[in-house]
Parts: structure tokens; sequence; C-alpha cells
């Protein structure tokens, strides 16, 4: 017992690997909230009219809401007053090559391993990378282009496909969805705009890589992402940010609009800096995802894989608009020391025979404390859905919390919804039959915890698969009760 | 008499103004033990109000349209000449029951002619037992029931008068169970408030069944608070059985404290009712306790059903389990909120939780958030939720044997729901509980046969 506590301890210790800090001019504008401020982002970003109507409207609506305290989480006051609400590298984007890139970025990506020039071409994916809300660099558009699709900066999809994005833009989360989501839409700066003509099943995987960097800003990135009548495509998501003392504000907003029989695969490695062993400094992740899939036969599938920020609020949910459309969601959300989590989904079953999966494992260690939250909605029409849930819980060390909040409601006799919850540690039994056939308890821990997981982690693509597993080791860096 | 209230403000000002017009005169009438607390309570329901969707606990069930009536209240005790024995008979063929009648919220009489309770059992009505015995009344009175976590304890523990207590002694055990029968008959619709108490010493022993009925069509708005206070070593059994008709809504709240190596046993069994509401609150408060607690509810039209349960485990090894039934029909909804709270340190909890329902038109409506907290690691907690129909599979197999579609739908549904009735213990209690619920399931009334009233109109 006391060896696993020794290793446990270890493994929960790790540090955080994506701390550095990047000294890049930034164009930053000063701190505080109010309309000015809001013209002033949409002067910088020379967005179209539409846009600073929108936003304004977001703001006066935000105004009148309140900080939402139903999660389970403790969460600091926090003074919007005191955010920088705009923050971009100064050489401001539009590079047609690498060597154009300021170089402490390249160094930047190098760090974080992002594969963004040759090996690029071998991985096959196409990036679309966002410092401090402003996009610096998008790879292989020329390539995507030839098929139609389009996958670039939000700012240059307002340039130069405004018509699109004001057509579907608030369609999945309207302006005065939520506190964040309305924040959101006041002041983003930046962000991905994804999208896929009908028919077209995109070649590779389409990612985006968010970074914080400059300090006293908050992130607000949007991304939008339209999968027209039967196309595919899969989506990542990636994020890190410095280590500091001081909390940072992230509050994202993203939208997937799913047309007849179109196919969305969104994944997600949530890695922002989670704060010291003491709780110090660290990210408030504070984010509204959601898909409609308005079509027949369409689908959206959300997989997360959450181990860093301080305080994370998030549902990734799916409306299931179009009959037999599919929504999933698979979860692995992992809090340690000081973290706190709440996370889950919901899934509004709308059109008839649509079906709905979730899928949530959370693994609290430390004493942080891990909730899955989640509604499952079947309205009286949507004849014949079908869901089914498990939300698993997983508790190493008694001094942390794992919690679960389900809402069920069903309003018709042809659906059948299921629900099904445990929560354990791992069992002495399982590590010491792993000891008693030479593996330590160090590794039994790691392999007890990926096997877990693994059903999440197998919906992951590849490249993401593997982060996503040394992400679980690092956080975890001795952890066993 | 009918005039709807709409602003939700003005209905709890509305019922500050009952209290005040009241309240010096409980404090000359009654036991300074029942209203030490009423006016910290009376400013806790103003402060939380009447429950709307916005309140997390009370989401599914909304309780202002059922308070926007004008109620008469009923202030000092009814002397309704009523023979107990004669004209009621909620009776339980093989099972002799030691009567207790509770009439619109006041005690009204004990009838133990058949069977003698055991010495020192003290059962009687909550004022004047207070009176009496007020040191058997403080120490526990209001103790469990927080006014400050519902608005509706806030509420009943600003208007508590009156109510049925029962206290067993150490090590005695009460054989027969206590069988309390609340009836609703008052002549203009009528709010009750009713407290109980009941406190069992360590060692000791007792079944209560409670039968909630309305007898006549007058609209009802029933606010009951029961604190139950289990010894260590004890053993208390309740089986409540509510069958109201559809212009009575009714909120029953229940706490039990357990101290250790106590186990408790609870079954709801709605069969009839406007609006029931049942709160539920277990505090597992000692070493190795259990708490088996069961539901179920058929209901149909437009009626409503909402169980709310917390568990709370304190201590470590304990055990709690949770299984709850709901069959809706026609238009009606149900509701479940089951919460387990497992604290730091309470390690080795095993705790069960689960919840199905069976919805058997397109016009019904389930709702329910089964919870876990859990801050313990060493514990084992699950829960299961699942809301669906018969399963066409079986119902296929009893229709390949010749049974026809009714008949096997209705044994499908006896079925689902005999899962729950078979943990009563008392054989004679579970075989009236099957009838009752065969005989609702088949929609015939639900009504005891040898009763005069017509409890279900």
């Amino acid at each position: 017992m006391k060896d696993q506590d020794k290793v446990l301890k270890e493994v929960t210790q790790g540090e955080y690997k994506y701390g550095f800090y990047t000294d890049i001019e930034t164009d930053i504008i000063a701190k505080g909230l109010n309309e000015t401020v809001i013209r002033t982002i949409w002067e910088k970003k020379k967005e179209p009219e539409f846009m600073l109507e929108f936003r304004l409207n977001a703001y006066r609506k935000w105004l009148k809401m309140k900080m939402p305290d139903w999660a389970y989480l403790k969460i600091p006051a926090i003074d919007f007053q005191e955010i920088s609400y705009y923050a971009a590298p100064r050489k401001k984007p539009k590079y047609e090559s690498l060597d154009e890139v300021d170089p402490e970025l390249i160094d930047t990506f190098n760090k974080l391993g992002i594969p963004l020039e040759e090996q690029m071409h071998l991985a096959g994916v196409a990036v679309d990378a966002v410092m401090d809300s402003v996009s610096v660099k998008t790879t292989f558009k020329e390539t995507l282009a030839e098929k139609g699709i389009i996958f670039c900066s939000f700012s240059e999809a307002l340039q130069e496909h405004p018509d699109l994005v004001r057509k579907y833009l608030s369609m999945a989360v309207p302006v005065g969805d939520n506190y964040f989501a309305a924040l959101n839409s006041a002041v983003f700066s930046d962000g991905s705009f994804c999208y896929i003509p009908r028919g077209v099943r995109c070649p590779m995987e389409l990612s985006t890589y968010f970074r914080i960097n400059a300090a006293n800003t908050g992130q607000f990135e949007r991304t939008l992402i339209i999968a027209d009548e039967g196309s595919y495509v899969s989506y990542l998501e990636g994020c890190t940010a410095p280590m500091r003392d001081e909390n940072q504000l992230h509050a994202a907003v993203v939208e997937i609009i799913a047309l007849g029989h179109a196919e969305v695969k969104y994944s997600t490695v949530q890695n922002w800096y989670p704060g010291d062993k003491n709780g110090k400094g660290g990210i408030y992740n504070f984010v509204t995802k959601r898909g409609i899939c308005r079509g027949k036969s369409s689908k959206i599938s959300w997989t997360q894989v959450e181990t860093g920020s301080a305080i994370t609020w998030k549902y990734p949910s799916c409306i299931l608009l179009g009959d037999n459309s599919v929504g999933e969601f698979y979860s692995v959300a992992l809090t340690n020391n000081h973290q706190q989590a709440d996370t889950g989904t919901k899934m509004i079953h709308i059109g008839r025979n649509t079906k709905s999966t979730i899928v949530s494992k959370g693994i609290s260690a430390g004493v942080s404390n891990n909730s899955y939250r989640g509604l499952v909605k079947v309205m009286p029409r949507a004849l014949n859905a079908r869901n089914f849930s498990q939300c698993d819980s997983l508790l190493m060390g008694d001094r942390c919390g794992a919690h679960t909040f389900p809402y069920i409601e069903v309003g018709n006799k042809s659906s059948v919804v299921e629900h099904e919850a445990t929560t354990s540690k791992i069992g002495e039994d399982q590590i010491f039959y792993c000891n008693q056939r030479g593996i330590s308890t160090e590794d039994a821990i790691g392999m007890i915890v990926n096997g877990y997981a693994r059903e999440v982690l197998n919906k992951l693509p590849m490249e993401f698969a593997v982060e996503a597993q040394k992400l679980l080791a690092i956080s975890l860096e001795g952890s066993v009760g | 008499m009918m005039n709807a209230i709409t602003d939700a403000a003005d209905l709890s000002l509305m019922y500050l103004a009952r209290y005040r017009e009241a309240a010096d005169r409980w404090m000359k009438e009654t036991p300074p033990v029942l209203h030490r607390n009423r006016e910290t309570a009376i400013r806790e329901f103003l402060r939380q109000g009447i429950p709307s969707k916005k309140n997390e606990n009370y989401k599914y069930s909304p309780l202002q349209p059922y308070f926007s009536w004008e109620y008469d209240f009923q202030h000092s005790r009814n002397h309704v000449d009523f023979q107990l024995n004669e004209v009621f008979q909620c009776d339980i063929p093989q099972l002799d029951t030691v009567l207790m009648l509770v009439m619109n919220g006041w005690f009204h009489s004990l009838n133990s002619e058949r069977y003698e309770l055991p010495p020192g059992v003290i059962a009687g009505s909550l004022e004047e037992i207070a009176a009496a015995h007020p040191g058997l009344v403080e120490p526990w009175y209001g103790s469990l029931a927080e006014p400050a976590e519902d608005p509706l304890v806030a509420l009943n523990s600003a208007f508590a008068r009156d109510g049925f207590f029962i206290y067993v002694p150490r090590g005695v055990r009460v054989e027969k169970p206590i069988q309390v029968i609340n009836l609703q008959e008052a002549e203009h619709d009528t709010f009750v408030t009713q407290r109980n108490l009941v406190i069992v010493d360590p060692g000791a022993e007792v079944n209560l069944i409670i039968c909630d009925h309305t007898l006549n069509a007058n609209r009802y708005m029933v606010n009951d608070v029961t604190e139950i206070f289990v010894g260590k070593n004890a053993r208390v059994d309740v089986c409540s059985v509510q069958n109201q008709h559809n212009r009575a809504a009714s909120v029953h709240s229940v706490f039990f404290r357990q101290e250790r190596d106590s186990r408790i046993t609870s079954h709801a069994v709605t069969l009839h009712g406007g609006m029931v509401r049942n709160n539920l609150k277990a505090l597992l408060n000692g070493e190795n306790c259990e708490a088996n607690l069961y539901g179920m509810a058929f209901i149909d039209r437009k009626q409503h059903v909402d169980n709310s349960l917390q568990v709370i485990h304190a201590f470590p090894n304990c055990q709690s389990n949770q299984h709850y039934k709901n069959v809706l029909d026609d238009e009606s909804s149900g509701a479940f909120s089951g919460r387990i709270h497992v604290l730091r340190d309470a390690q080795k909890t095993n705790a069960y939780q689960r919840n199905n329902s069976l919805l058997l038109t397109d016009k019904a409506l389930m709702q329910t958030k089964p919870q876990l907290i859990i801050e313990a690691d060493d514990v084992k907690c699950s829960h299961g939720a699942t809301v669906g129909q018969i399963d066409e599979d079986a119902l296929f197999y009893l229709r390949s044997r010749g049974i026809e579609e009714s008949r096997a739908r209705l044994m499908l549904m006896n079925a689902f729901s005999y899962e729950v009735v078979q943990q009563i213990a008392a054989d004679p209690l579970r075989d009236r509980i099957s009838e009752l619920v065969d005989k609702r399931l088949r929609g015939d009334v639900a009504r005891c046969h040898e009763c005069a009233y017509r409890c279900d109109c």
C-alpha cells in the first residue's frame, strides 16, 4: 500500500510540459469591456456590418445575465473588466510559406510538437493554429480548395464568405444561450471556419491548435463547422497555455451544423494549464459546444479528452433534429490536484428514430472534483428515440470527489432511454495481479487507467490517441489509492 | 372561493398573512417546543418562496399552481364524531394493526382495542404529548427537518400544530404494525399542515403503515413533515400508501436519522393522487447502517408523482438501496430525483440506486435525475435509470402461448412492479398491496374492498 501511495504521488505530481511562454510582440488592447471595446475589436478586424450588430446584441444580452452557479464548482469571482479582450501576434497573419512566420512562433509550435512543417505531409493533417485568439497559420489550404473545402480562420471567412457565416452563425448556439456564450459572441476575436461542400469526404483530418500566450488576456475563439449534405469531416482541436500564477479565462463557442446524411467527428484534447499543485493559476475553461443534426440521417460525434484547466465547464451537445440522426459523446475527464471539472453533454431528441450514445469516464485524483452532468431529452414527437448512457468514475485517493448528475426526460412511449453509472477505485486485486506478473505498480496503474479509458480513446483519430494516452500518463504521474 | 392568484411574490405574502393571523393564538395555545422555530421558519419560507421551475429541487414539480387557490386553514382541532372501527376500514386481512386516525392534519383518535401497545410505548397527538411530556419532544423536534433546505419544510415548521407522535422505548418490539390513516375531509378547499415525530430508542423495533386518503371532492393541499429518529441497532419499517383524488396535492417530507447498526425500510406506494411529491432524506449517522428505500407509482390522467430522495452516507461500512418504479398512463407525468451523497471518510460504502419507468402512452412524461456525489474513494456506488416500454419480445412470447394482448400486458406490468412489491416484508401487507396494484393496473378503483368510503373519486 505504501509503495502504491508513493507511486501514486509521483504519477499525480507530474509537471505541466507546455508551460513555456513565447516572447512575441503582441498587439493588445486595454483591459475592460464596454461597447467601445467591442467596436474596437470589430474595427480592428474590419468585419462586415452585420457583425457589429451581432456583437452589440450579444453584449447587451450578456449585461442582463448572471454568472451561472448551478455547476458543482467553486468558481472564484471573475472580474471581467480586468481582462484584455484582444491580443494578437503583432506581425499580422497572411503567411504564404513557413519562412515568413515569426521564428519564435515556429519554435512555439515545435515545442508543442505540432507537426506544422513537412511532418504535415506525412501526417496528412491540415492545421489552423490560433494563438491568443488570432489564427496564425493554416496549412494545406490549396489541397483542400481543390475539393471545394473552405478551411480558414474565422476572420478570413468573414471577409471572403460573409454570406455563409451569416447564414449559419449562432444557429446552434444562440447569442443569448448562456452567460459565456453571450460573452464570446460579443468579443470573440478569431477561430476556425470550415465548410465541407455537398457530397465531399474531406481527405484529411482538419485540426486547430489553440494557444494562449499573452498575460492578462482571455481567449475567446469561435469555431463554426458546416457539413453540407452527404459530406464527412473529422476535426481535431488541441489547446495549451503557459504556466502563470494568475488565472486566465477561456470562453469558446463551437458550432457544428450537419445537413442531411452528413457526418462530423469532432475530437478535442484539452490540455490548458491546470494550475500548480496548490491550485494556484490555471485556465478557467468555460466552453459552449453544440451541434445540430439538421438533416435526415446526419451524425455528430464528440470525443474529448479533458486533462487540463483549473476549472472546466463544458457540455458538448447534440440537437437531433433530423429523422434518423445520431449523436455521440465520448469523454475522458481527468482531474488532479485542485482541478475542478463539471462536464457532460446534452442530447436533445427531436426527430424520429434518433439515436444517441454517451460514454463518460471520469478519473479524479488529488483533491480534485470531477462531475458528469448530462441531459437526455426526448421530445414527444421523437418517436422511437434511443439513448444509452454510461458514466463511470474512478477515484484515486481519499480526498477527491466524483459526482454524477444525469437528467433524463422522456416524453413518449416508444422511446427507450437507459442510464447507468458506477463509481469505484482501482482494485487492490487488480494491482496485485499485475505485480504478481512482474509489472510495477506504476505501470499497472497506467495500464488500468488506459484500459478504463480505452472505450473513449479508441474513438480518437490515431495521432490524437497517442497524444491522449501520453497525456493521461503525465497527468496521473504517481496516482493509486 | 376559487380565485386563482397568480403572482408568486403575492402568493408567499398571502401565506405570511395567514401566519400572522394565527401566530399570536399559537403562542398561547401550543406547547413552547412547537413554536420555538416558527419565526425563523416563516422567514426562511419567504426567502425561498414557493418553489417554481427555477428551484432546482422542484424543477419537475413547480408548486405555484397548487398554492394559488384560496384555501381554508384549520387552526384548531375539529371534533368530528367518527367511529373508526365501524365506518372506515382500511383493513388488511390477516394483519391486525393498531389504528391511528389523523384528520386534516389533526390527530383524532387511537384505537388500540384489538391490540394493546407494549408498556412504555407512547402514541398519540404531537401537540398533546409535547404539552404533557415536553422532555420527550424537545431534544428531537425540528432537529432534522431544516427550514433552510426546503421552503415546504419551512412552511410546515411555521404552521405546525399537530400530527402523530410515536415513541418506542429501548429494546421494545412493537409486534403489530401501527397504521396511521390520514384523512382529508373538510367543507371547503383546505390547506393541511401536519407534523409527525417518531422516536425509536436503541434496540427497538416498529412497523408503520401510513395511508393517505381524501374523503370528498374538495381541493386539498397537504404539506406534512415527519421526523424519524432511529436509535442504535433499532429497526423501523415504514410503508406509505397514497390514495388521494385528482384535486388533491400533497408534499410529504420524511426525514430519517439512523444511528449505528440500525436498519430502515421505506416503501412509498402511490396509487392515485393529483400531485404527489415525496421528499425523503436518510442520514446514515453511524457505522454499519442499512437503508432500503423502495417506491412505486401508478398514475394516469393528468396526475403527477415526484419522488425526491437523498441518502447521506456520513459513516463507513453502511449500505443503502433505492429502487423506484413508475407506470405512467394517459397524460400523467412522473419525476424521480435520487441523490447518494458519500461524505469524506465514509469508506466501504455500498450504495445502489435504480429507477425504472414504463410509459404507456405518447403523452406521458418521465423525468429522472439519478445523482451521485462521492467524496470517499473506497466505495461501491452505482445507479441506473431506464425509461421505456413493455418489452415487445416478452409480449410476443406470452401471445404466442395464447394469452390475449391486454392480459399479457397486464401480466408484464404486474411483473414489472412486483420487483418492488416483493420487498415488503409482512406477507399480508404485501398481498394487499399486490392486490391493490393489480386492481390499479386493471383500471379499477384501487380501494380496500370493505371500505365504506370512496377515496378515489
